[in-house]
Parts: structure tokens; C-alpha cells; sequence
């Protein structure tokens, strides 16, 4: 993360993955070859006056966790044939008019992936909208001109591009790559955990996710205690996770899009005792990714463009389902709060997605269903008329016991909204 | 005197050697013409609009070695990407202050990626 390039019709921060370096199922490290993104698109000539601001977004695993085909380009690191290349998906995005990244090149050897940035950036300087701001994003070019224009144009582009010298040598990505080595882990760090606390093993099982490294884990902090205020930690509890990483995970902490913390690099058999200093500091919340580990934006509390208010709808429907076990019985359920059509809360990317609007003066929440940020991306529908603060939450309730009254074994509420379609919960709701 | 400029509109089926051209105008097509052509002007209408940065680039890329004007809504925060793109004679609609367009082109000792001009990519330094 840096400081540059924060506003501007430019290309804004590279996004990646919250376990980047850490997960078990990366083809490699995204890190450095993100930093070779923001290194070539800082301060660079050409596209500091774009149509309108520009996000990238580069994982390497097959599971998406940073929504990467809602970003106006993702890139995937993949391998192909022992060989590491970029698979390209442009013109995507949230907002007032979400669209899902196309494929638009399924393999662009590593070697060649500033080059092609680079074209398909040039292409969208010259022939993105400019005429009306809301149009002005690639996704809208993209769509006017289909994602197989695009691609051809990027192409032609490409052709030309690749003779300017922008790629680095590897050396460069070899000295980058040292600023992201992996720490010092421990080699014959043990596997074993003992699992006979069952709160301990409860949170375990919800929150710690493999890491590539044997011995180790990834801690997943959920600030979502039930009632809470999501995201929001106090200034005690921010030391606590400070001093956790310090001893626990070589120094780091990240920030999730998702509202929540991770501790990277965690041994195993230091699980417990991290474990017992976040519960004695309320911060063992064992709900990550269940419904009430709500992605909620600040709404019309904080938030000068907000019609609605975000946090308080969160607070109610956390609360609503308080029951652990229940919580749990449903299972993955990404609920995804904004307070505006802006969706800083990624409500078209929620499983349930709540959109705050103002209706005549009144507070009013629509209710969107069958949304993900994930590899199985999609963009939630509308269910029907919407509902007031109280309603919203008697709705979302509705949703999800009809989930559970018709889900087949093994199934998400995605898949069973997928499976049967809005009709069913339509009923519920509204019926 | 210099020869007059005319559009890209009349540039072509013309013999001028001085071109304008607006922000939809398809640089490229310019690229058959550069053994003639002696200036450039590529028009600003508004700072924000940066599709005239492509249009530079493209035609130093494609060997043009005449003068590149920007004109228009050029501000001095414009000047050094203008520069990096290839551009060499500025024509702005409000003049500029010659101490700000130095400290601005002079603020930055390294790039990070090659462009339309001479400087060298700080990945290029390194590595050779």
C-alpha cells in the first residue's frame, strides 16, 4: 500500500489478496508482481488523465477473495505448461452500473504483462467515454463495444506495444521479490493442534485457514462481534492485535476489504495462545464469513453521500441472528450492506445485498439476492419492493429460513438461490 | 513565417506540413504524413481530457521527430507527463510561471517506466 495516486482519474492502488504470500493454493507470491504494477503505473504519462479512475486487481490461486473480476482489470496468475503467465478480465466494477470482467486473454506470458496493461490501457484512454461521468469507467466500453472488440483492439495495440522495452527484465522482479521473501519460518514446525477446548477448536475450524507453509496457519479476525459496529476495534484492541502480531505473525497484520484483520503467518502450536488473548479481548469472534460477518459501508452516520443508513441495519440483523449454532448451520453467507448506489458495502457482490435508498424523504432497503465476489462471481437481483429498517431485517430472516427449509446437503444459500432461482424466497418475503 | 496549421479534417488531401488535432482525432492516420509534417499541435480542450497524451506518444512512437505542441488547458501539473509523451513546445491558455515548469519537471530524479522521451527507466539503471 502506498499513499500515491489515491484520487485522480489515474490508476489507483493495486488490490490483492488478504492471504497473498501466506495461502495455501497460490500459484505464486502476487506480491512482487503487484508492486511491478504499481511501480509502472505510478506517475505514468499516458494514463494520468484517464476517462475515469482505474483499479487493478492481481491473485494468483483459483479462489477469488479480492473480487477481482469487479475491478476494471484482473489478473490471475496462472501456470501453464510449467509457465507462469496473466490472464487478463476487463471491465468490471460495482457502483450505480455493475458489470462482471470479461475473459479477455486467458494467458499472457509473465514476461509480456506491463505490455499489455499497457495496451489495454491505451486502447481505453483513446476511445473510453469521456462525454458523461457515469460512462466514462472501461466496463462501459467494454460493454458498448463487446468484450471481443475490446480484446481485438487490445491485441493490435499489444503488437506495437511490446516493441517500446516496457517489460523489466526478471532481474527486476528477482529484486522485488526480496522485499516480499517469506519470513523465517520455522522448518520442523509441528502440525499438531490440540483441539480439546472446544471454543478454541469452534473458532478454528471458522477463522484459521491453511497456510503454505507446514506448522503454520492464517488467522482470520473477525471484527464483527455480534451488535458491533463492523470493522471497528478500539484502540485497546487495536494494541492487542499489534502486539499478537508482533510476537505471533513476524510483524504483520493486514486490513481485509472484508472489514476483518489477518495475522499471516501464524505456528500452530501458537494457535491457543493467540486465540485466548483475542477472546480475553472480545476479539475471537469464531463468525468469519458466516451472517453476521457483515461487509457494511458507513452510511448515512458518517458518510456525506449516503441516503441510508448502513451500520444500524448490520447491528439488527447480527443481533437477529445471534444463536452461534444457527449461524453456523447456515453457513457461508456473505451479507453485504451500502448505504448508497456508490456500493462501498459490495451489495452486488453479497450473497444477500442491502442497498440503502431514500424514498421520499424515508430510509428504504432494497433486498438483493444471489451476488458474489468470489470465482463464482455474479451481480445479486433485486427481490422486490423494498422495506423499511425494521423490515429489511424481518426480510433477510425470511430469506434465510426459506434457505434452510429447501437447501439440498452441502449446499450455500448461493447455490440454493441459484438452484431454484428468486421465486421461492419471493414468496417468503413477500408472500 | 511558419506555414499555417490546418485541421486534421483539412490535412488530409492537403500538403500542409503543420497539422491540429482535437482529442477524437485518430492520431495514427497522421503516420503515412510524418516525413512531411513539422509541427504537431495536439489541442487541450480541458486538462481532464487526456486522450491527447496517446496522440503524442503514438506519433513519436511511430518515428515523428518534428514539434510536438500541446495547446489548450495546459496547467503546470500537465507539463511533465506532457513532456514524458513526447511533447516540446507548450501553447497554454493561461501562461505558465517558467519557475514552476521548472521546479515541476525537475521534482521527480527517476522513472519508473520508459516513455516517448529520453529518460531512462530506474529498472534499466539497475539492470543494465
Amino acid at each position: 500500500m502506498h499513499a500515491f495516486q489515491t484520487s485522480g482519474n489515474c490508476i489507483r492502488n493495486i488490490s490483492s489478496d488478504q492471504w497473498a504470500g501466506a495461502a495455501a493454493d497460490e500459484v505464486a507470491d502476487p506480491r512482487p508482481w503487484a508492486e511491478l504494477l504499481r511501480q509502472w503505473s505510478t506517475l505514468h504519462p499516458e494514463f494520468s488523465y484517464l476517462p475515469r479512475k482505474f483499479k487493478i486487481c492481481l491473485i494468483a490461486s483459483d479462489e477469488d477473495r479480492a473480487a477481482m473480476r469487479l475491478h476494471d482489470i484482473g489478473i490471475q496468475l496462472v501456470e501453464r505448461d510449467g509457465k507462469l503467465g496473466a490472464a487478463f478480465y476487463v471491465g468490471g466494477g460495482m457502483g450505480r452500473t455493475p458489470m462482471i470482467a470479461p475473459l479477455i486473454k486467458d494467458f499472457v506470458p509473465i514476461e509480456d504483462y506491463l505490455s499489455y496493461s499497457e495496451a489495454c490501457l491505451r486502447v481505453y484512454n483513446r476511445y473510453g467515454r469521456r462525454d458523461n461521468i457515469y460512462k466514462a469507467r472501461i466496463k462501459i466500453l467494454v460493454h458498448e463495444i463487446g468484450a471481443e472488440e475490446y480484446a481485438r483492439q487490445v491485441e493490435e495495440e499489444f503488437a506495437h506495444v511490446k516493441t517500446l522495452g516496457i517489460d523489466p527484465p526478471l532481474a527486476e522482479l528477482e529484486r522485488i521479490s526480496a522485499m516480499f521473501a517469506p519470513p523465517a519460518f520455522e522448518a520442523s514446525a509441528s502440525d499438531e493442534l490440540d483441539r480439546s477446548d472446544p471454543d478454541f477448536a469452534v473458532w478454528v475450524d471458522q477463522n484459521v485457514k491453511p497456510h503454505k507453509q507446514a506448522g503454520y496457519s492464517i488467522v482470520n479476525i473477525a471484527l464483527k462481534p455480534i451488535g458491533g459496529i463492523p470493522g471497528d476495534a478500539t484502540s485497546a484492541q487495536i494494541d492487542v492485535m499489534a502486539d499478537l502480531a508482533e510476537r505471533y505473525s513476524f510483524d504483520e497484520l493486514r486490513v481485509t476489504h472484508a472489514q476483518n484483520i489477518v495475522l499471516p503467518h501464524v505456528a500452530k502450536r501458537d494457535l491457543y495462545a493467540v486465540w485466548s488473548a483475542l477472546n480475553d479481548a472480545d476479539l475471537a469472534n469464531a463468525n468469519l464469513d458466516l451472517i453476521s460477518d457483515i461487509i457494511a459501508c458507513p452510511g448515512l452516520d458518517y458518510c456525506s453521500l449516503a441516503n441510508a443508513r448502513s451500520i444500524p441495519i448490520a447491528q439488527k440483523i447480527a443481533t437477529r441472528f445471534a444463536d452461534a449454532e444457527r449461524q453456523r448451520d447456515v453457513g457461508e453467507l456473505k451479507l453485504k450492506i451500502s448505504g448508497c448506489i456508490n456500493a462501498c458495502g459490495h451489495h452486488h457482490a453479497g450473497h444477500i445485498g442491502i442497498l440503502g435508498v431514500d424514498k421520499k424523504g424515508v430510509e428504504n432497503y432494497q433486498l438483493t439476492l444471489g451476488g458474489s465476489g468470489a470465482e463464482d462471481v455474479s451481480v445479486g437481483k433485486i427481490l422486490g419492493p423494498g422495506f423499511d429498517e425494521d423490515g429489511i431485517v424481518d426480510a433477510v430472516e425470511k430469506a434465510v429460513e426459506k434457505y434452510r427449509n429447501i437447501r439440498e446437503p452441502g449446499e450455500r444459500f448461493l447455490d440454493t438461490y441459484r438452484r431454484v432461482g428468486a421465486e421461492p424466497f419471493k414468496e417468503a418475503v413477500y408472500g | 513565417m511558419a506555414d499555417p496549421i490546418v485541421s486534421f479534417a483539412e490535412f488530409e488531401g492537403s500538403n500542409a506540413t503543420a497539422v491540429r488535432i482535437e482529442p477524437g482525432d485518430d492520431a495514427r492516420a497522421l503516420i503515412p504524413h510524418l516525413d512531411r509534417l513539422t509541427l504537431v499541435e495536439v489541442t487541450f480542450p480541458k486538462f481532464r481530457d487526456g486522450r491527447g497524451y496517446s496522440s503524442a506518444r503514438i506519433l513519436r512512437e511511430a518515428g515523428y521527430e518534428g514539434t510536438m505542441r500541446a495547446a489548450g488547458d495546459v496547467l503546470v501539473d500537465q507539463v511533465p507527463f506532457m513532456t514524458r509523451c513526447g511533447f516540446d513546445d507548450f501553447a497554454p491558455d493561461v501562461p505558465l510561471n517558467e519557475a514552476d515548469v521548472k521546479a515541476a519537471l525537475g521534482r521527480y530524479a527517476d522513472v519508473y517506466q520508459p516513455a516517448a522521451d529520453a529518460r531512462v527507466p530506474v529498472w534499466k539503471l539497475r539492470h543494465g
